[in-house]
């Protein structure tokens, strides 16, 4: 589904992708996870095509995407900050998404499910950065695409909403749907992902299910209870790297 | 395009930024007509603000916009949009409403309080086509700053260096150089330093149209010496087509290559 060979990409002097080789399969939900700078946005954005890679390819469902933009008919994209164009009201940003990509939505369900429709004839400036985040998010699920990339999509909601975004999740996991998602907080990653990918200083690190993580790098101590198993196995792969 | 261009146009016409700059055109045009019993001069002081002010406005409010926007056209990236697409529907949205705002400012007023004189009426359109041509120039110059910089102070700070070199150092640089050099022929290399530069351009078409020789200065009487006044229209007028062109086509390739 999603083929990455060799990727690199500098921005100046600092390495932000230093030879990816990923394949992803159709139907898996992958965690991207690694420190601050680890490459995990740039990552995405070059299978997006947001970042223009310095070398290497991606194929998705069999087409480059460099130089090539009808592949993101099958991408559906939450980026990390939901910023929209102030003066335009939130059904106008529907019809206007929807004119754009002309393709079938499920625009009434993802209205109801995060309660937009007091929202629908409203400018964007006035709304609140969670309320914001909940657009971004129909918008990512919006016209029911084959790839759903969501980075950092916990950040602003409330717990009722990130209970609905999990099942929305879980409800694209069923169709079959590739999701790949980055985010902090690990517990989330935990909850909805199949598989983890570990990026660290632009590199892979460690890929693989999420139970190897914690069988490979559990320690006997927990003098720590606030913490998980899973999150402790990553704190210790962070702390075997530095020594 | 038409889809970007027209949400871009929407979202303009929404702010107060853009009412503004179209009251100031009003408030400008009436304020010079009622104070000014003569209408041609009521054009020539218009022009004397207009060459300078469009530069200005168009770059400032074409890097706000751009910056203003840039998560939103993050988005836009992510859709089954070429890139060349999502740039040109944006700098097309800024131009024309910037570009309107100066079309309406102007001319309501002169038709207003009845300056139908057909000599009047060309002249007001020269200089509203000659700021439209600059608002679009300009415009696309604030979009290649703003997307080779990141950072919004120093794509301001590179904006601002821009206006004042081409409306105010410009000038006196070149006036040093034929001064220090007048001893050589330079008639032809003056000529093709007004062509570098799109406000000079602009005033001195403005000038050869108007026909006035006082305001002519320098290389404007060159001009009419090389190339008489219809030539010399023509030719000004084929220069500031290219300077059109040429800043879109380096803002398409710059966008083509730019990381988000």
């Amino acid at each position: 589904m999603i083929e990455i060979k060799n990727l690199h990409k500098k921005f100046d002097d600092k390495i932000a992708l230093n030879g990816i080789n990923l394949k992803i399969k159709q139907g898996s939900v992958l965690g991207i996870l690694g420190p601050n700078g680890s490459g995990k946005t740039t990552l995405i954005k070059s299978i997006l095509n947001i970042v223009i890679p310095d070398c290497g390819t991606i194929k998705i469902m069999g087409s480059k995407t460099l130089n090539n933009s009808n592949y993101l008919k099958n991408i559906g994209y939450l980026s990390q900050s939901a910023e929209f164009p102030q003066n335009l009201k939130v059904y106008q940003l529907f019809e206007l998404m929807k004119s754009i990509r002309s393709q079938q939505n499920d625009q009434k369900y993802f209205i109801e499910m995060f309660k937009l429709n007091e929202f629908l004839h409203k400018k964007l400036n006035s709304l609140s950065g969670g309320t914001k985040q909940k657009i971004n998010i129909s918008l990512a699920f919006l016209f029911n695409p084959q790839i759903i990339i969501l980075d950092e999509p916990t950040s602003g909601l409330d717990p009722i909403s990130l209970i609905h975004l999990k099942k929305i999740i879980q409800r694209e996991k069923e169709k079959g749907k590739t999701i790949l998602v980055t985010s902090h907080i690990m517990s989330f990653i935990e909850e909805i992902s199949d598989d983890i990918l570990f990026l660290l200083e632009g590199s892979i690190f460690f890929k693989g299910k999420i139970n190897e993580v914690k069988s490979k790098s559990i320690t006997k101590e927990k003098s720590d209870n606030f913490i998980t198993d899973f999150e402790r196995a990553i704190i210790n792969i962070l702390k075997n790297k530095n020594d | 395009m038409i889809k970007i261009l027209s949400y871009c146009f929407y979202d303009i016409t929404r702010g107060y930024w853009i009412s503004i700059y179209l009251s100031f055109y009003l408030f400008l045009g009436f304020g010079l007509l009622f104070l000014n019993n003569d209408i041609s001069s009521a054009i020539i002081t218009l022009m004397n603000i207009v060459i300078y002010l469009v530069p200005f406005i168009s770059l400032i409010f074409g890097l706000t916009y751009y910056y203003s926007s840039r998560e939103f056209t993050e988005l836009l990236l992510v859709q089954p949009l070429k890139r060349k697409t999502i740039v040109l529907g944006q700098f097309l949205g800024v131009s024309i409403c910037l570009s309107l705002s100066l079309v309406f400012g102007l001319s309501i007023p002169f038709f207003l309080v009845g300056a139908y004189n057909i000599e009047n009426i060309f002249d007001l359109f020269v200089l509203i086509v000659l700021g439209c041509f600059l608002t679009f120039i300009f415009t696309s110059i604030s979009y290649i700053i703003s997307i080779m910089n990141d950072n919004k102070i120093r794509g301001l700070g590179y904006s601002i260096l821009i206006w004042l070199f081409l409306s105010v150092i410009y000038d006196g640089f070149l006036m040093s150089f034929l001064i220090y050099f007048e001893q050589y022929p330079l008639e032809k290399i003056s000529l093709a330093f007004v062509l570098l530069n799109p406000i000079d351009l602009a005033r001195t078409l403005m000038i050869l149209n108007l026909d006035i020789s006082a305001l002519l200065g320098y290389t404007g009487a060159l001009y009419k010496i090389y190339f008489g006044t219809f030539n010399g229209i023509i030719v000004s007028s084929i220069i500031l087509f290219i300077w059109l062109l040429a800043p879109v086509i380096l803002m398409l390739r710059i966008f083509k290559k730019k990381d988000f």
